[in-house]
């Protein structure tokens, strides 16, 4: 286990190295976050009938979704698909390592260290000048935090078994661009989830999307009560556990063409 | 017990096969046509607990899979294969944490991280406890002379001192095995000199080595022992000597005259290369030893200099590889 901890630490301490490339999307997701509060309140003065979700819910849902937006699988592992690539990924299985615990957490540090930097500064600007309020109470915060952990598993989770496919499709852009549009839409960081109509709620509450955003952004702001909050948290890890073992069982069968097969 | 047993390991592959122009491409749609390929035709040895035996072939000829099998990497089609008495593939993990591989063409740190990093990654890895690693990561360290490239990023590094990381990083968990896939493929000559000095120096102590390579005097450098392969099978296996006797006795005597424009003729001896006042002959040392080759030599014509050398070994293998392709 260590090593996965220390591999973690690794990749975080890479990630801060990248400062510009954090400078530049912070930029990027508070212009667009005034954009989208812009259209919002546009919105919400221009309609008299009641709304499924406060505005003050849905001025914070916008800026944690600005801030954590880095939490979905956007991106392939660069190292990762270049192996697969070059038949590389062989020499993987050089280490005495789980290949799944590996990659899920070199993706998973990759990841978080890129969202902290992003997050934290993007968090504290919107609370202090953008109407971001905190959270209603200590419990919906506490709920908060452990959801959001597991949005972040769910999201590695994700992310890993997209990678993972490269090695059936080799260059994977298919795949991870067709992910990708699916939780961009599903998780709610286009239009958050409770303003979809109400015949899409149900296979909206079905899917793991929603758990990457749209469950740790509404028990933030309270539109999930604290006492709610379990069962949607128990949903996302439910999620999570069910995609780690696909992604394990489709890994052990790739790995097995892999090494019968040769790459 | 040896180390390592192999027998009549054989490995195929399936490789597709297009066709060419958009019309073959178009049957393709329809049609996958395929070949299987023998990588490994039935090969066998064995090797005893500190052995360096020299593994080579052309291009193709099967080195890579042969290794990627004794480490677990690959599963064979049919024979048997066991290293330090487990099967590789079958106990990936426990096996591969004894081993130690450096891969020539790739590296096994990480990039972006400062080399002394991803020695701690690798300590966390393969579970070393912290005092035996620290020992031994400064005894790789003095002996390979990393000091100053610790704090490096590895991408930064040249291709020789990426190297020297590798190998250093290769035996961290202190391995009773190395195979080693064309370490020196690129490397300058003294980043050459550099690695195979640390690889005979493991050797002495105790390490088994298994080095395959493209680079002959990496051969001759360090290997008592040669296994030649070409087409998936072992075409020789034993002491450098021997190949070389068993291909041709022959030695060559370079002379080089005081003249450049001197004819140089003998009953015994046959020119084959001229180079300005450089000169190649070849002989049979069974017919007249060098001594009295030189004495003659020596006595008939004005000589600057001389040696008698064996011929390269390039030669010998390129002659094998030769009379191997033309049999077939």
């Amino acid at each position: 286990m260590s090593a996965y901890v220390a591999l973690f630490k690794a990749r975080l301490q890479m990630g801060l190295q990248y400062r510009a490339a954090a400078l530049a999307g912070l930029g990027t997701q508070l212009f667009w976050g005034i954009i989208r509060l812009m259209i919002f309140e546009a919105f919400f003065r221009s309609s008299a009938a009641p709304q499924p979700i406060t505005y003050q819910q849905t001025v914070d849902y916008l800026w944690l979704t600005q801030a954590l937006l880095l939490i979905l699988p956007m991106r392939l592992e660069g190292e990762i698909q270049q192996m697969i690539r070059t038949g590389a990924v062989a020499y993987e299985l050089a280490r005495p390592t789980d290949l799944y615990w590996f990659w899920f957490f070199r993706s998973g540090a990759g990841r978080t260290a890129a969202l902290a930097l992003r997050a934290a500064p993007l968090y504290l600007l919107a609370w202090l000048f953008l109407g971001l309020k905190a959270p209603p109470s200590w419990a919906s915060a506490g709920a908060f935090l452990l959801s959001l952990a597991c949005a972040s598993a769910l999201g590695c989770a994700l992310a890993t078994l997209m990678t993972i496919s490269l090695l059936w499709t080799v260059s994977g852009e298919g795949i991870s661009r067709l992910l990708n549009l699916l939780a961009y839409v599903f998780s709610g960081s286009v239009v958050p989830l409770p303003f979809y109509p109400a015949w899409a709620q149900r296979a909206l509450a079905f899917l793991p999307f929603g758990g990457l955003m749209d469950t740790p952004f509404r028990i933030y702001s309270g539109h999930i009560p604290p006492e709610e909050a379990l069962g949607a948290i128990g949903h996302q890890i439910v999620w999570t556990v069910a995609l780690i073992l696909l992604g394990r069982w489709i890994l052990g069968r790739g790995l097995r063409r892999l090494t019968v097969q040769g790459g | 017990m040896p180390q390592i047993e192999v027998e009549n390991l054989v490995k195929t592959f399936r490789v597709a096969e297009r066709q060419a122009g958009t019309w073959g491409a178009l049957k393709g749609l329809l049609q996958r046509r395929s070949r299987t390929v023998r990588a490994l035709d039935g090969i066998s040895f064995t090797m005893e607990v500190g052995e360096l035996v020299g593994y080579i072939g052309p291009n193709g000829a099967g080195k890579s899979t042969t290794v990627k099998i004794l480490s677990g990497i690959l599963i064979p089609d049919s024979g048997r294969c066991v290293v330090m008495g487990r099967i590789p593939w079958k106990a990936r993990t426990a096996h591969v944490a004894e081993i130690g591989v450096v891969f020539g063409q790739r590296t096994q740190l990480w990039w972006d991280l400062p080399v002394i990093e991803s020695f701690d990654l690798l300590r966390e890895i393969y579970r070393i406890p912290p005092r035996e690693y620290l020992r031994t990561r400064d005894e790789l360290v003095a002996m390979m002379r990393l000091e100053p490239l610790l704090d490096t990023p590895v991408r930064q590094l040249s291709l020789g001192q990426r190297m020297r990381c590798d190998l250093a990083a290769a035996f961290l968990h202190r391995p009773k095995l190395l195979f080693l896939d064309e370490p020196t493929i690129g490397l300058d000559a003294a980043s050459k000199l550099a690695v195979r000095d640390y690889i005979k120096r493991l050797n002495r102590q105790g390490v088994s080595v298994i080095l395959t390579t493209h680079d002959m005097d990496d051969i001759e450098a360090l290997c008592r022992r040669i296994l030649l392969i070409n087409r998936g099978r072992i075409l020789f296996d034993g002491a450098l000597e021997a190949l070389r006797a068993q291909v041709s006795r022959d030695r060559q005597l370079v002379i080089v005259l005081a003249h450049e424009e001197t004819w140089v003729e003998d009953p015994d001896a046959q020119v084959i290369r001229r180079n300005g006042h450089h000169l190649t002959l070849r002989f049979d040392p069974e017919r007249i030893s060098a001594a009295d080759l030189i004495a003659r030599i020596t006595a008939r014509y004005e000589i600057r200099d001389l040696y008698v050398e064996n011929p390269p070994i390039e030669e010998i293998v390129a002659q094998i590889y030769y009379e191997e392709g033309t049999a077939l």
